[in-house]
């Protein structure tokens, strides 16, 4: 029964996927600004110029297949992001938010599509960025629309609300709103891509692994296998469903920095 | 067999904020199920909630890796 289920011949041991893993090598020498996911941000930018410009070079009125499919994630940004969120002056933010929308998707797209495999925000500092941008953006918005000492005293004192309260909410406000939202946003696309990745190579690493083991192994090898299949299909709707929190939150703060009152 | 044992408290710590995510979209759900009108009231209501929820979730997973 033992040797039945006996790991690989050679007797090595499994060595599980950890954080290292996330740390690729320079694809040029030692420059250390030539590792996969730099190439991978650059070939999403290209990916996505292209597809939106090829469907909207020939625009007509009755839109080829490339047209619609170029329409309709635009449509899905403008009204679902846009138009219900920010309101009637929503046309200012839409460059913002349809870049960041779809470029947060091809980057994590890349995460299943095969010999690519790697989601670029499973390196936090990209995640970082775009939280960066997303913070300047939208205190930039409120700060303009209010003048800064009516936008910052909006936030430390939220009108409406008994003055002893102000003790415990103030500091919470000010830590609210240039702390936990950058960080949070930008944590939150890192973790799952992170998260996701590393699910991944667990069960087809471990897979791999099974299949050097005994018969029994070799058995059970193909049931890692189609869970790394299944889990991919998943992965999919996370990273899908990631792109669109980002660009939600961001639309939300905005409007927040944009409304008169908290 | 190795490992951290911030790990586990981090397990911990991924219940509350994963019960409070999971409340708050319940009533996010039946507020629209009762209400499908208010769906556009409700929703930015439900992520500003899931999001504040969720941070308490991220700083765990930060402090299981820092720590």
């Amino acid at each position: 029964m033992r040797a039945f289920f006996a790991l690989s011949a050679t007797g090595e041991e499994f060595v599980p996927p950890s954080s290292k893993d996330f740390f690729l090598p320079p694809i040029f020498g030692d420059n250390p600004f030539t590792t996969k996911p730099i190439f991978l941000v650059f070939l999403s930018v290209i990916l996505v110029s292209a597809f939106f410009i090829a469907s909207s070079r020939k625009a007509s009125i009755v839109p080829s297949k490339l047209q619609f499919a170029g329409e309709m994630v635009y449509g899905f940004v403008r009204k679902d992001l846009g138009q219900e969120i920010l309101g009637h002056d929503f046309m200012r933010f839409m460059p913002y938010l349809f870049t960041l929308f779809t470029f947060i998707l091809t980057n994590n797209w890349f995460g299943i599509i095969p010999f690519l495999q790697f989601p670029t925000m499973s390196r936090i500092s990209f995640a970082y960025v775009l939280g960066i941008i997303t913070f300047g953006v939208f205190h930039y918005v409120g700060i303009r629309k209010q003048g800064i000492f009516k936008y910052i005293k909006e936030i430390m004192f939220m009108p409406g609300v008994p003055k002893p309260v102000y003790i415990l909410l103030t500091p919470i406000e000010l830590a609210t709103f240039f702390i936990v939202r950058p960080l949070t946003l930008s944590l939150r696309l890192f973790a799952n891509m992170f998260a996701g990745h590393l699910l991944l190579l667990i069960f087809i690493l471990g897979g791999e692994h099974l299949m050097q083991g005994a018969i029994g192994l070799k058995l059970v090898a193909p049931i890692a296998f189609a869970f790394g299949i299944g889990l991919t299909f998943f992965e999919f709707l996370v990273q899908c469903l990631q792109a669109y929190i980002f660009t939600l939150l961001t639309a939300l703060y905005i409007a927040g920095a944009l409304a008169d009152e908290h | 067999m190795t490992g951290t044992l911030n790990v586990v408290g981090y397990g911990l710590a991924a219940i509350g904020p994963g019960l409070a995510v999971g409340m708050i979209f319940a009533a996010y759900i039946n507020g629209v199920a009762r209400q499908p009108e208010a769906r556009n009231v409700l929703q930015p209501i439900a992520f500003l909630g899931f999001a504040m929820a969720e941070a308490l979730a991220l700083f765990g997973l930060v402090l299981a890796f820092v720590l």
